[in-house]
């Protein structure tokens, strides 16, 4: 467990200085402050497009983060050989998987906690600017804590989506890695529609395809609760729980699985 | 008991997309290594001294056969506390400072981030890292991330230290210094395993080398005993030779050249065994002053044995 804990902390502390990284995240904070100066656009409008525009910001800066930083917790790792002396110390190949896994988890919370207090930033300036007649026709208020629940199932999508590219990294190059995981992103997000396909295609081969891409792929739509929070809709606390515990069993899955792929890869 | 014991080790690698066909890399390579052994394994490019290396590391898995370190199987995590390993061409993390990167190491085999840390400083000081220490090291040269990397296979004390052409990069000041810290290893008693192009630096450092080519053992021994197989003949001095003498020992050597009155050095070819040659000389009155091997530089023996392999694999190719 110990050696886990000095490989996460070891990725943690080499990516949360990466400038792409930086990049990245100072990219989301604009687009959040920028929202403020689109709502002025918009008459009635306007809260609910910085709480949709700064949650998706947040999600899809967050899913290049995982993407991008995924590839390289083996794939670069292996090309530029900087695993070599990794994996010449007392660590088995297992912990290195878990460590670098929760090292990057650890970097992509941080980066999203920052873009939620930038989000929560600029909702408190358009708050306190805005006159209390126009406040009380909003659905929610500008700083309703339930945007922290979408923000928390945001950050568990982010942890699957590590744990795939991750997952593809341990057998593929950094391209197919990238592609393969933005596929999984992609239909990932079709889930239930692909589960319910025969009620839109006359096929018999698809929908059996489709039930089990959904059965295989994790279900991402079942994360993305941005919607129901800017339409302040309620999000039981059992939902957060369902979903929580099914991506953890997912991930689970797939880190069991990297492990087994890498512990019997030859490292050329 | 060997620190590093190989037996029929192998390893292929599968070439080719549509028909994948086996590229022996090593063939069955049968090796020990004593402890406080400086050993030196050298081959040409593509020999396959890096998959070695890095089948001793578990990096890669063997084909067949079997490789030990320190009487346990290469796979046990156990050992890899006992061992250090700079890979060829190192590379860190960018975003580190080498100082971070050596305490990383450390903490991994169990010393505190403060012990590491005292460990970091006194072998960046012995490798020659600076105050650059603390600059991230994707500002580094090529010649500073070896030193690092020399740096972080000695981080834990390591009874047996495998090092992969550990001066590529290094300029000549470099060079001095890494062959001094392998000295030092050495008087520490400690076991060195290095692989090297450099066949001036093997001679200087090493006690016993093995020549790979082409994946194949030629051969393994001390310095001196290879070189010596290769002895290009005697130097025989004799005092007191007459011309006479001279003229009726003469068709038994290579040559000779007149050192002073009465006194010769005579150079026999390899075949001419030079006992029988002393004893006549000796019923004759003549007086040996010395006799010595010329002997070869190890560069020349590993010329002749990469040409032999060459040659082999010709005339199995035309057979």
């Amino acid at each position: 467990m110990k050696a886990i804990g000095i490989i996460a902390g070891g990725v943690f502390r080499d990516s949360i200085r990466d400038r792409i990284a930086y990049g990245l995240v100072f990219f989301a904070v604009l687009l959040i402050a920028a929202s403020f100066l689109l709502a002025q656009l918009t008459a009635g409008q306007d809260v609910k497009i910085i709480k949709d525009l700064g949650l998706a910001a947040s999600s899809m800066i967050g899913l290049f983060i995982a993407v991008f930083f995924g590839i390289g917790l083996v794939t670069k790792e292996v090309e530029r050989r900087s695993i070599y002396s990794l994996l010449s110390k007392p660590v088995t190949r297992s912990q290195f998987i878990v460590g670098k896994y929760i090292g990057l988890v650890m970097t992509l919370l941080i980066n999203l906690s920052v873009m939620a207090i930038a989000l929560y930033l600029v909702l408190a300036y358009f708050d306190w600017v805005t006159p209390a007649s126009v406040k009380a026709a909003w659905e929610s208020s500008a700083l309703d804590p339930r945007m922290l629940k979408a923000f928390a199932l945001i950050g568990v999508e982010l942890m699957v989506m590590t744990a795939v590219t991750l997952f593809f990294s341990t057998f593929s190059s950094s391209f197919l890695s990238a592609v393969l995981a933005a596929g999984v992103y992609i239909v990932g997000h079709f889930g239930d529609d692909l589960k319910h396909l025969d009620v839109t295609v006359n096929s018999w081969l698809l929908p059996v395809l489709g039930r089990a891409a959904y059965y295989v792929m994790p279900n991402l739509s079942r994360l993305d609760v941005k919607a129901a929070v800017v339409h302040a809709e309620p999000i039981t606390g059992a939902y957060m729980a369902v979903a929580a515990l099914s991506s953890g069993l997912y991930i689970l899955t797939l880190l069991v699985g990297a492990t087994i792929i890498f512990s019997r890869r030859d490292l050329q | 008991m060997p620190v590093i014991k190989t037996e029929g080790l192998a390893k292929h690698y599968k070439t080719g997309f549509w028909r994948p066909r086996p590229y022996p890399a090593l063939r069955d390579l049968t090796l020990e290594v004593e402890q406080g052994d400086v050993f030196g394994f050298l081959g040409p490019n593509g020999a396959g001294k890096t998959t070695t290396l890095k089948l001793l590391m578990q990096l890669i898995y063997p084909s067949s056969g079997t490789a030990e370190v320190l009487g346990k199987p290469v796979g046990d995590v156990s050992v890899r506390g006992r061992i250090g390993y700079l890979p060829e061409n190192p590379y860190f993390y960018d975003n580190l400072t080498a100082e971070e990167l050596l305490v990383y190491f450390a903490r991994l085999f169990g010393h505190s981030a403060r012990e590491g840390r005292a460990r970091a400083q006194r072998l960046l000081d012995e490798v020659g890292v600076g105050p650059e220490r603390r600059f991230q090291l994707r500002k580094f040269s090529k010649g500073m991330i070896q030193r690092v990397g020399i740096a972080q296979a000695l981080i834990n004390d390591p009874e047996v230290v495998f090092l992969d052409e550990p001066m590529s990069g290094l300029d000549p000041l470099g060079r001095r210094d890494v062959r001094e810290l392998i000295l030092k290893l050495r008087d520490q008693g400690r076991t060195v395993f290095f692989s090297s192009h450099v066949l001036s630096d093997a001679e200087a450092l090493c006690n016993r080398v093995a020549i790979l080519v082409k994946g194949r053992l030629a051969v393994t021994g001390s310095v001196e005993e290879l070189t010596a197989l290769a002895a290009k003949g005697y130097e025989l001095v004799v005092a007191g030779l007459s011309e006479q003498l001279l003229e009726r020992v003469h068709s038994r050597m290579s040559h000779s050249t007149r050192v002073g009155p009465g006194r010769y050095s005579l150079v026999l070819p390899p075949s001419t065994a030079p006992e029988p040659l002393i004893a006549e000389l000796a019923a004759a009155g003549a007086r040996v002053v010395s006799l010595n091997p010329v002997r070869s530089t190890l560069e020349d023996f590993f010329v002749e044995q990469v040409r032999a392999a060459a040659e082999d694999r010709e005339v199995s190719r035309a057979s």
